[in-house]
This record gives structure tokens, C-alpha cells and sequence, in this order.
């Protein structure tokens, strides 16, 4: 029976530095200290999941030019966090996303060949592109990046990180100690690139990763974004829609993937999706709404629709009618560092215009109304009800699996590892065991041969 | 690691660089009979990180191609997952070769990069204190998570760099990771008197072993320090065994294997663990308050360090007999610095 099913891949996101984690619980624990990320990655890992997934961001997000304070902040480096974690960790994949625009591809493509070399061939990278001069005030770079230009340095970064990959010969260093040859020939790492974003040349000290190149993500929902997926990457991480939005999401990407020579199984769809859980559905909608209100506080709400008014609302009422005047289109950008807010301003006037609408006729408060249109809890229910719809979903072809994002840290995950995850290895939709140590064996996606 | 914890060190430093190792400045050497390649040493200090309890860990890192703001939450991060026993051992590269690494970037000519790497110490230590410690309020009356006002800009603006900040990265165990260099030259010396805590001096003879201390002292004065502030280490290489005459000849041998002689760049140690012990304790007249020490070959001269100097200094009275601290910093006899502290009227603590 199994056989005729496709095998759901999961991975865990850890919390943090977004609005859907819940801080103000009495369980929520330190989102900086080591413990809080060893414990999730363990408990990933206990489960079987293909990796333990990590965002970035390279400044810290302000609104109406202060530091915003409402949501958690403050993270570890990723490289470096991960590196700790593959000591304490055995089988499970390490993902860092990384973004092309402010790293640079020599120190990052070194760093992650150490880490596949620390992890016995753990190491991913999710890859985003990014533009924003508000990031680059933190870095030597400085400079924005237009939309064009920011693919284009992601392509080349992507092509010199390959280079430098394969820039040891298979087999090297030998190590030999009987003949005294470490290596068998020399010289090994020699690497030249030249591009119009990324131009390196000189010599790579780490061997050949043991994966070859370690498996990459692209996130961005974008055509562009879309389109480099479907050139370089081995999954896209995306946004989760309806069912119908991801079947069409699903179609699309695989569809491009014959353009560079590539099967539709070469690449995964890994939508992000939150859950809440109950001991039945009605017990797990009442604790999704009670989450939705802890992270939704009136005064988010208030910041969630400056975001799109663009204007200082902080004289409204939360729990009163959405403001009656228009986005301010004129005024600088007043949220900066958050992804939400650069999508949004693109049409503001329209959309505002639709959510007063929607919140007369609803009789919405401004809160109710931003717990409506923010992002819902994509898998509410008794673990059973939340087995059955995830599987829904990837058997349905609208994804490949899930990067699954607990609302509390560090132990949002131990609910379901304990109870969703048994059902669907009863289904024989997710492994027992690993069956691979490789990040790309979880994965599925084929390892890179030499000289590829 | 596991085995220089074992005997109670202070801390490893783990070596780095862009290009490959060579026996020749600035290219690669194509020899095939030497150890070539390494990992990246913060990469590899976070991995063993989990693995050791009491040891500081220091990793190279350079200051010519990295980010400021990157390593400084790196290094920030393996303070995190050591549980504050991290430091950074401050690497300026001045190779003709090193702007491929980054480029099209430009990287300062040769001679402006110690310029450029003081400010980048500077930066990267303020990052560092850019959150206070009490910064995470988790207050559910207000909703606030942090207090703005306990974060804070850096808006450094200089010569080689602008840097916004804040960190990403909240104030670490140590709230300032130990900064450690190592002094070959003129331009090392000022850099390490201006910015470093541990200062690593590789005497080429004894003259300059005797000399090192007090010109070391008189750099940290200039640059405005106390010198209480640093601890200066001597740099060696040992050889070390039972038997006085087999060590020789077994350095002898390994010098022949390699073709040239250990220690070029540092003074070399051959004798039993009490010898060397007489040694450091003459040393330790001389005004250092420490000594980086570099077996010969691993894992045998540094067992001899664990196993037979270490028990023989305890004995004597002139090294720890546990780890007395828990941090890198206390290990090294240094505070926990306090951070900044923006000023608070009571006015000010009203939610804003």
C-alpha cells in the first residue's frame, strides 16, 4: 500500500523572530540559549524529520523608525548555531537560510563545506535574495541591489559556491600514512569565478563536502524566484495557500524544472505551515483562537495595519473601527525589516479599501479584523483530523512535505512528534526510520556528481 | 579539545587562513607529502563547543575579507553555545591575494589593513554591548518583548566601515568574548595593545623573550590602557618525554620528515615536563602571565602537557588544580564587563 503513496517530508522551523510566535506564554522558553535549540532539533530529529530549519535576518526590524519591540528578537548566527547542533545531533539535516545579498560566496560556501564536513553530509542552505539598503547599512556592501540584479548575484553566488565545491579532486586528501602522501597530486582547490556580481579566485581548504554540494532551498514565491528554483534548487520553501493555490503553485514549479534538464521529483515543494492541536477539533479551534489573540495584541494590531496605512494610527482604538483616511503613499516606508510590509505596500490603497469593507460588513474591530486577515494556523485539530489533512496535501500534489513552524519555543514541537507523527508512519507516508545519513538521502534529491 | 581540557588549560586556539598552507609566502607550495586544507575554525569551535565543559575555545578569524557584522555575531554565538568560554583570535591577512576572496569587493592595500582592523575590533566590540543585558523584558502588560531603550544603534561611521547595528545577536555570557592576537611585528604590537585582552608573543630568542613583557606593557600604555587589562602569553613550541635524549632525537626525526625545522617563528622547548616546568616558572619572572604552548605532534607532546606538566606545575603551586571558573574570562583572571546602560529617569519608564 505504501508503495503507491508519496512519502511526506517534514522539517522543523524554529521560532522566533516572527509575529507567530507566542512569547507570553508561562511555557515559552529562551529563543537565544543553546538548550532551546537542542531540544527542538532532538525532538525533530526523534521524529525523523528531514532537517531543522532556521530563518535570517541581518537587522533587526524597526517600525516608524524605533526598534520594534512587540515580537521576540534576537537570534544566533545560523552557520555558527548549526555547527554547535550537529554535536548533539546524529541523522538530522541542518538548514541555515541564507541570504546571496550580504553574504559573501568564498566565507559561506567554506562554512557550509565545513559544516557537511562536521555533520557527516548534514548541511543545507535555503537561499533568499534580498534588496533591501535598510539590511545593507549593517554591511561593507552597503549598496541595493535592484530586483534584476539581486538574481543575478544569487545565480553567480550559487555557481561559485559549486565551483568551490568541486574544487577537490574525489579521494583527496589521501592521507596515506604508510607512502607519507597526504594528497596525491597537487595543486587541489584551485577555484576562479568571474561574474559580474561575484568574481573570486584563489585557493579552497576544505575537501569535497560529503555531499557533494550540499542540498540548497530557494525561497520566494516570485516568477524570478520561481524560475531560479527551478534552475538551481533541490526545494522551494514557500508560502502555504489553500489546496487549490498549492496545486497550482505545485504545477507550475514542476513544470520548469524540464527547461534545465531536470525530473519533477529533482526538486521539492516545502510550504511553511503552522498547527495548532487539541484532543479534538473543537478543543484545537478554541486553543488556535486563544493563540490568535496572543499574537494578535491590540497594540500589533495597530503596528499590522500602520504597515499597510503607512501613517501613525497609535491614537485608534484596537478594539474600534478600521481608520476611515487613506495609506499615506508619499511618506517614507515606516516598517522596515519585515516581508509582510514590503508586500503590502505595493497595492496599499486598494487593499485597505477592502478590509473596511470586510470589517463592516463582518462588524470586525481592527483586532478582529488583523487575526482574520494575518496568517491562520494552517492545521487545526485533533492530531488524527491533522494527519489525515496533512497528507491531504501531499498526496493531492499541492506540496512535497512541510517546514512545520511551532508557535512555542523550544517545546512546540513535542505534540506532534509524539502523536501526529506516529499516525502518518502507521499510514506509511513518512519514514519509520531514517533509511539514509545524508541530508539529500532524506531528502531524496540526487547527489551531485563530480565535475557536474 | 577534550584532552587540553582534561588538563585544565585556559583555552585552544584553532588556526585559519583563506589559502591553503605553503612553505612560501603568498602561494601555494604543491607539496603533497604536508597536511593541506582546513575547515573554517569557527565552524569547528561550535562543533566541539558541546563536547567540552571548562575549556575556552578561540577561533581564527580575519579581519581583511569577513564582515564585522557577521563575525561579531559568530563569535557572539559560540559564546552562546559554549556557555561563555568563546574568544576570537584576531587574524589580519596581508597577502597580495586576499582581495580574490571577496571580490569584486576592494580590499585596503597592505599596509592600511591594520589601520582598517583596529576599527574593525572597535565595531565589532560595540556591537557586542549594542544590547544590555536586561534588554528582554517579556512584559505582557505593555506587550513588549524587549525595551527599545535597552537596544541600542552603534551608527558607527568611519574610515573602513559604516555599521548600523544593532546586533541581531543579544549581549553573550561574556558580554565581551575574549579578543586575542598574536604579535610578530611593529604593526601587530600596536593593533593587539589597542584592542586585544590576551596578547600571544612568539620570541624569536631570548632577547626578545626577556625584552617582550615590558614592551608590550608600554604599547598598552600608549593605546591608553591599563595593563591590568591584558594578560601576555608566551608563545612556544615543545617536545616533550621522559627521557631528554630520545625527545631530541625524535624532534630531530620529525624535522628530517619534514624537511625544515619546527619553530621558526617561535622559540622551541625539547626536554622532559619537569625541565619545561623550571622553564616557565623562570619565564613567568620574566613578566608573562601565561604561555600559549604548541606540541610538537598530536597527540603525543600534547598528552605530555596534560598528563605530566600539568600535574608537575599543579604540584608546585603554579596552576590550577580544578577549573575555578566557568567562563573563558574568569578563567583568565578577567570580570564580566558591565555593558552600557542607557540612562533612565523615572519619567523614561513609562511605556512609550
Amino acid at each position: 500500500m505504501s508503495a503507491k503513496h508519496k512519502q511526506i517530508h517534514l522539517a522543523a522551523h524554529f521560532p522566533g523572530v516572527n509575529n507567530t510566535t507566542v512569547w507570553s506564554d508561562p511555557r515559552a522558553g529562551s529563543h537565544i540559549e543553546f538548550d532551546s535549540f537542542v531540544h527542538l532539533a532532538q525532538t525533530a530529529e526523534r521524529a525523523k524529520f528531514d532537517f531543522f530549519f532556521l530563518a535570517e535576518g541581518l537587522r533587526m526590524r524597526e517600525h516608524a523608525g524605533k526598534l520594534h519591540e512587540l515580537d521576540v528578537a534576537g537570534r544566533p548566527d545560523n552557520m555558527t548555531v548549526l555547527a554547535a547542533l550537529a554535536a548533539v545531533t546524529d541523522r538530522i539535516g541542518l538548514m541555515p537560510t541564507i541570504t546571496t545579498t550580504y553574504h559573501e560566496p568564498h566565507e559561506l560556501a567554506r562554512q557550509l563545506a565545513s559544516l557537511d564536513h562536521l555533520s557527516d553530509g548534514r548541511a543545507g542552505w535555503n537561499l533568499v535574495t534580498s534588496s533591501d539598503s535598510f539590511t545593507g547599512a549593517n554591511f561593507r556592501r552597503g549598496s541595493y541591489l535592484d530586483y534584476g540584479q539581486r538574481y543575478e548575484r544569487g545565480g553567480e553566488f550559487v555557481q561559485a559556491a559549486w565551483a568551490l565545491w568541486d574544487s577537490w579532486p574525489v579521494g583527496e586528501p589521501l592521507a596515506d600514512a604508510d607512502s607519507g602522501a597526504f594528497l596525491s597530486r597537487a595543486p587541489v582547490g584551485a577555484f576562479s569565478f568571474n561574474g559580474t556580481q561575484v568574481e573570486v579566485a584563489g585557493e579552497f581548504t576544505v575537501p569535497r563536502p560529503p555531499q557533494g554540494h550540499p542540498a540548497m532551498l530557494q525561497a520566494g514565491d516570485s516568477d524570478e524566484g520561481r524560475e531560479f528554483a527551478a534552475q538551481y534548487a533541490d526545494g522551494i520553501f514557500t508560502r502555504h495557500g489553500t489546496l487549490a493555490a498549492g496545486r497550482s503553485f505545485y504545477a507550475d514549479v514542476k513544470e520548469r524544472l524540464a527547461r534545465y534538464g531536470r525530473a519533477t521529483e529533482d526538486l521539492l515543494i516545502l510550504p511553511g505551515a503552522t498547527f495548532v492541536l487539541g484532543d479534538t477539533d473543537e478543543e484545537a479551534r478554541e486553543l488556535a483562537d486563544h493563540v490568535r489573540r496572543q499574537q494578535v495584541s491590540g497594540p500589533h494590531a495597530l503596528v499590522f495595519l500602520e504597515q499597510l496605512w503607512n501613517r501613525d494610527l497609535s491614537a485608534y482604538d484596537p478594539d474600534g473601527p478600521l481608520p476611515d483616511v487613506d495609506p499615506d503613499l508619499d511618506s517614507p516606508v515606516r516598517s522596515e525589516g519585515s516581508a509582510q510590509a514590503r508586500t503590502l505596500n505595493r497595492d496599499a490603497v486598494a487593499i485597505a479599501a477592502q478590509w473596511r469593507e470586510r470589517a463592516q460588513t463582518a462588524g470586525l474591530s481592527i483586532r478582529e479584523l488583523v487575526i482574520e486577515m494575518t496568517a491562520r494556523q494552517s492545521f487545526v485539530g485533533s492530531p488524527a483530523t491533522v494527519a489525515v489533512q496533512l497528507n491531504e496535501h501531499v498526496q493531492a500534489d499541492a506540496c512535497d512535505g512541510f517546514i512545520l513552524v511551532p508557535y512555542l519555543t523550544p517545546g512546540g514541537l513535542d505534540r506532534f512528534a509524539g502523536e501526529v507523527v506516529p499516525l502518518l508512519q502507521e499510514r506509511g507516508v513518512f519514514r519509520a526510520d531514517y533509511t539514509g545519513t545524508t541530508l539529500r538521502e532524506h531528502l531524496g534529491v540526487p547527489a551531485t556528481q563530480p565535475g557536474v | 579539545m577534550r584532552e587540553a581540557e582534561r588538563g585544565l588549560l585556559d583555552f585552544v586556539t584553532l588556526e585559519d587562513s583563506h589559502g591553503l598552507q605553503s612553505t612560501v609566502a603568498d602561494v601555494a607550495d604543491d607539496r603533497t607529502d604536508r597536511v593541506r586544507g582546513r575547515l573554517d575554525a569557527i565552524m569547528l569551535a561550535a562543533r566541539v563547543a558541546p563536547l567540552t565543559r571548562g575549556v575556552g575555545i578561540v577561533a581564527a578569524a580575519d579581519t581583511t575579507v569577513t564582515e564585522p557584522f557577521l563575525l561579531s555575531t559568530q563569535v557572539a554565538t559560540l559564546d552562546f553555545v559554549s556557555r561563555g568560554r568563546a574568544g576570537w583570535l584576531l587574524q589580519v591577512s596581508t597577502g597580495e591575494r586576499d582581495a580574490g576572496y571577496v571580490g569584486p569587493r576592494l580590499v585596503p592595500e597592505p599596509g592600511a589593513r591594520y589601520d582598517e582592523a583596529t576599527e574593525y575590533v572597535e565595531v565589532v566590540r560595540q556591537l557586542w554591548d549594542s544590547w544590555e543585558d536586561d534588554a528582554e523584558i517579556r512584559d505582557a502588560a505593555s506587550n513588549r518583548f524587549f525595551d527599545r531603550r535597552r537596544v541600542h544603534h552603534i551608527d558607527h561611521a568611519g574610515t573602513h566601515f559604516s555599521v548600523k547595528g544593532p546586533s541581531i545577536t543579544p549581549r553573550s555570557p561574556q558580554g565581551q568574548p575574549v579578543v586575542a592576537a598574536l604579535v610578530l611585528g611593529a604593526a601587530q604590537k600596536a593593533l593587539a595593545a589597542a584592542t586585544a585582552d590576551v596578547i600571544i608573543v612568539p620570541a624569536k630568542d631570548d632577547r626578545q623573550l626577556a625584552t617582550a613583557p615590558e614592551r608590550i606593557a608600554d604599547a598598552v600604555a600608549a593605546a591608553g590602557r591599563e595593563p591590568a587589562e591584558v594578560r601576555v602569553l608566551a608563545d612556544a613550541v615543545v617536545f616533550l618525554g621522559p627521557d631528554r635524549t630520545a625527545t631530541l632525537e625524535r624532534r630531530h626525526r620529525l624535522d628530517a620528515l619534514a624537511g625544515a625545522s619546527h619553530g621558526a617563528d617561535a622559540l622551541v622547548f625539547t626536554g622532559t615536563p619537569a625541565e619545561l616546568a623550571d622553564v616557565l616558572l623562570d619565564w613567568r619572572e620574566l613578566g608573562y602571565d601565561g604561555f600559549r604552548l604548541r606540541p610538537g605532534a598530536i597527540p603525543h607532546d600534547l598528552d605530555q602537557v596534560t598528563r605530566a606538566l600539568v600535574p608537575e606545575l599543579v604540584r608546585r603551586g603554579a596552576f590550577r588544580p580544578r577549573y575555578e571558573a566557568d567562563t573563558l574570562r574568569g578563567l583568565l583572571g578577567f570580570n564580566r564587563p558591565a555593558g552600557r546602560s542607557a540612562p533612565r529617569s523615572s519619567a523614561g519608564a513609562a511605556i512609550t
